[in-house]
């Protein structure tokens, strides 16, 4: 890794680390979340025709407008970022809002989603899901928990906005310092691309 | 890095006063140093408690049938004593203990990179801790599986397993962020100048640790948090009447918990490979190699877990690779102890505790290792698989192991932690007990393991008697031998001579710097060699 001298210019600021210490939070993160894709592969391997009869029950419609959802949230925390960088609060702050509109509407989603199956008595422990098929049943315990995860991974990412949204606001960050906005947009990026895989995964594979 | 022209009067990190008074000086103190200290305090606490439960279980052993306990309370403390001695005592030990304390000076730093996530680092290790100690008493009583969780007995007995569990969870983030703050201190603090090859070998050891801390731990917490969902959803990940399989829950544990032996190991490597040179006034032989292999432990330490489920139910080709790759991550362990040997090799030896207690370090890793790769190998493995052999090998690296190499540590690095100094005979002296004990304690246990003496069994057939009156004696004396050793050190602390600032005539940063160090180490711009070991 190529190291920068800057910090010891700068004494009471070290904009490097904080991203080196963003980066290797994301790779745990992907890690946490590698060992249930590793579970997930191995029941889909070992119960391919459930997991196909599974993902019919799913909604792709929802999925797919909430991969939009997301993706367009990135879009704007990126334009957030690069907002503040050229010093337009303004601009900043609209596009922090938008994020978290976002990220609201992609719950709010998930959250008929959820219902949904819980009404058809799919989910892990109801009386209807115990005389299914077992690889039925780790589908659906596996979709809940990845999306489960997942969304609280989105609520985590809210809230690290919403201090960022308040940080842009009281000028905390501003055009000369915006590596705590930035690692929060590398935060939320990391949820959308966790998403960008469940999506196929569960969604797609039928 | 010093405040231009500006002189600072020295005042010690211990008298410093900052915003805080009392002990929320110390509870809220963000000094690498303080942290370090609390971090002591608390494991050394823990780590009675566990000792504790030890001996207690070796009461219980002293003869067949029922001595002082029920087998439920056995089950529930040899899980108890597991879960504390692991995930609270060795895991964060050297690395949160003196990684913390030495890891910035030795790289010529003031501070770690986050001082207040490493302060939110040991409040997570306090919160995790506690409810780890809860779990033992709580309504339902003390987690019966062994500290390995394993299920599905894990997902059906009616114990505390929820809350010993989260607590794993919580403990396993507190180690992630100390990691994390490890690796972006080396690769952002280092002093000018300072290349990764002119750090001393200790920080190497910590980076190498920080690596499988950040990149294994997040694997035992999603597992552990699968295992809690089974609990209470009945997700059926790991439980066969479900669909799920046993043998997953294995492998995910062990991915994690089998690189956590190196956490526990590579840095009580660190400290020996301080040591030595010290007390040899030698320049260490081979300082790439042992640099490097704590990585190439650190990175083949990934792949070797799978030689703790050689009897589960494993392939062939399974068995024998994991075999093959537990014998290649022995090398670089090897690579270590000659060179220790090579650097005291014509080295002028100067015989003072800290190089007594590395000393039974080697021996007792020595030991430790050998029958680890006995183990490792699967036609021995099989006959030997969950016997007291395997508690044996196990207490003699990480106690005999991570734990003498803490206490040589302490020995080593105490006058520059309280600018004191403790009673040379009387550390001798609690350095033979110990040794001596600890012998006693867990070599019959190899003996009584090779001929069948299962682990983990409260009860046993009257031929390992006298082998069991022998280790419970040893746990005795090893216990007479940690008490002398804390007394003869508190004492030290308190009423100790003044230490000078380079009691042991070391080179590396830690001993240029006066005893007890200041608020930010160092005053004026370290000044380091490019050889941290310049002895000629």
């Amino acid at each position: 890794m190529i190291m920068s001298e800057k910090h010891h210019v700068e004494e009471h600021r070290d904009d490097d680390a904080k991203k080196l210490g963003m980066w290797l939070f994301i790779f745990t993160e992907l890690l946490l979340f590698g060992g249930l894709f590793l579970v997930y592969s191995i029941y889909r391997a070992k119960f391919p025709a459930d997991f196909h009869a599974g993902s019919l029950e799913l909604s792709v419609t929802i999925g797919a407008i909430n991969t939009i959802v997301l993706l367009f949230s990135s879009m704007t925390v990126a334009m957030a970022l690069t907002a503040i960088q050229k010093g337009n609060k303004k601009l900043s702050l609209i596009m922090i809002s938008i994020t978290l509109l976002m990220a609201f509407v992609f719950l709010v989603n998930k959250y008929f989603e959820w219902g949904h199956k819980f009404e058809m008595g799919l989910y892990p422990g109801s009386a209807l899901i115990q005389h299914l098929d077992r690889g039925f049943l780790l589908y659906f315990s596996l979709y809940f928990f990845m999306t489960g995860l997942h969304a609280l991974h989105i609520i985590v990412g809210m809230v690290l906005l919403f201090i960022c949204l308040f940080k842009v606001k009281s000028g905390n960050v501003h055009t000369e310092n915006y590596t705590f906005l930035e690692n929060g947009a590398l935060y939320w990026h990391l949820v959308d691309l966790i998403w960008i895989f469940l999506f196929p995964l569960m969604y797609l594979i039928s | 890095m010093s405040k231009g022209t500006e002189k600072t009067e020295y005042v010690s990190y211990l008298d410093h006063q900052g915003k805080y008074k009392g002990i929320f000086a110390w509870i809220f103190a963000t000094d690498h140093k303080r942290i370090a200290l609390l971090y002591m305090y608390s494991i050394a606490a823990f780590f009675f408690i566990g000792a504790f439960l030890g001996l207690a279980m070796r009461i219980e052993l002293f003869a067949p049938g029922e001595t002082i306990m029920k087998p439920q309370t056995y089950n529930g403390i040899f899980t108890v004593h597991g879960i504390i001695m692991i995930f609270m005592v060795v895991i964060p030990g050297l690395s949160a203990v003196f990684g913390n304390f030495f890891l910035p000076i030795l790289i010529g730093a003031k501070d770690v990179a986050f001082p207040k996530l490493n302060r939110f680092s040991w409040w997570i290790f306090i919160a995790g801790s506690i409810m780890a100690v809860a779990s033992q008493f709580l309504k339902h009583g003390p987690p019966d599986t062994g500290w390995t969780f394993y299920a599905p007995y894990s997902t059906t007995t009616g114990t505390n397993v929820i809350m010993a569990t989260t607590a794993a969870f919580v403990l396993g983030f507190s180690s992630i962020l100390t990691g994390l703050n490890f690796i972006v201190t080396i690769h952002q603090m280092r002093a000018p100048g300072m290349k990764f090859f002119n750090m001393p070998l200790f920080p190497w050891a910590i980076y190498a640790t920080a690596w499988i801390q950040l990149l294994a731990t997040p694997i035992i917490g999603i597992t552990l948090v699968m295992l809690i969902a089974e609990r209470l959803f009945g997700i059926g990940f790991f439980d066969p009447n479900l669909g799920g399989d046993p043998l997953l829950y294995q492998h995910l544990f062990w991915i994690y918990s089998h690189p956590a032996v190196y956490v526990m190991i590579l840095p009580a490597m660190g400290v020996i490979t301080e040591i030595i040179p010290t007390f040899c006034q030698r320049k260490i032989y081979g300082y790439k190699a042992i640099a490097l292999s704590s990585l190439a432990i650190a990175g083949v330490g990934f792949l070797v877990w799978g030689h703790h489920m050689y009897t589960s139910g494993m392939s062939e080709q399974a068995r024998w690779f994991f075999s093959l790759l537990t014998f290649i991550v022995a090398v670089p362990s090897a690579i270590k102890v000659f060179n220790w040997l090579m650097t005291m090799y014509k080295g002028s030896i100067d015989v003072k505790p800290p190089f007594l207690f590395a000393l039974a370090f080697i021996f007792l890793f020595i030991i430790g290792g050998t029958t680890g790769l006995l183990l490792g190998s699967v036609a021995t493995n099989v006959q030997v698989h969950d016997t007291s052999f395997v508690v044996a090998h196990f207490h003699y690296i990480i106690f005999g192991g991570m734990g003498f190499a803490f206490f040589a540590a302490i020995h080593y690095w105490f006058p520059k932690m309280y600018g004191k100094m403790y009673d040379f005979k009387r550390a001798n002296i609690a350095w033979g007990i110990l040794f001596v004990g600890f012998n006693l304690l867990y070599f019959p246990q190899f003996i009584i393991g090779i001929q069948g003496m299962p682990r983990r069994y409260f009860d046993y057939l009257p031929q390992f008697q006298p082998a069991q009156i022998v280790s419970t004696i040893g746990g005795f004396i090893l216990v007479a031998g940690l008490i002398l050793m804390v007394y003869n050190l508190i004492q030290g602390a308190r009423k100790g001579e003044a230490a000078p600032a380079n009691p042991w005539h070391g080179t590396t940063l830690e001993w240029q710097i006066p005893s007890p160090p200041s608020l930010e180490n160092f005053d004026e711009e370290p000044v380091f060699n490019a050889n941290p070991y310049d002895y000629e």
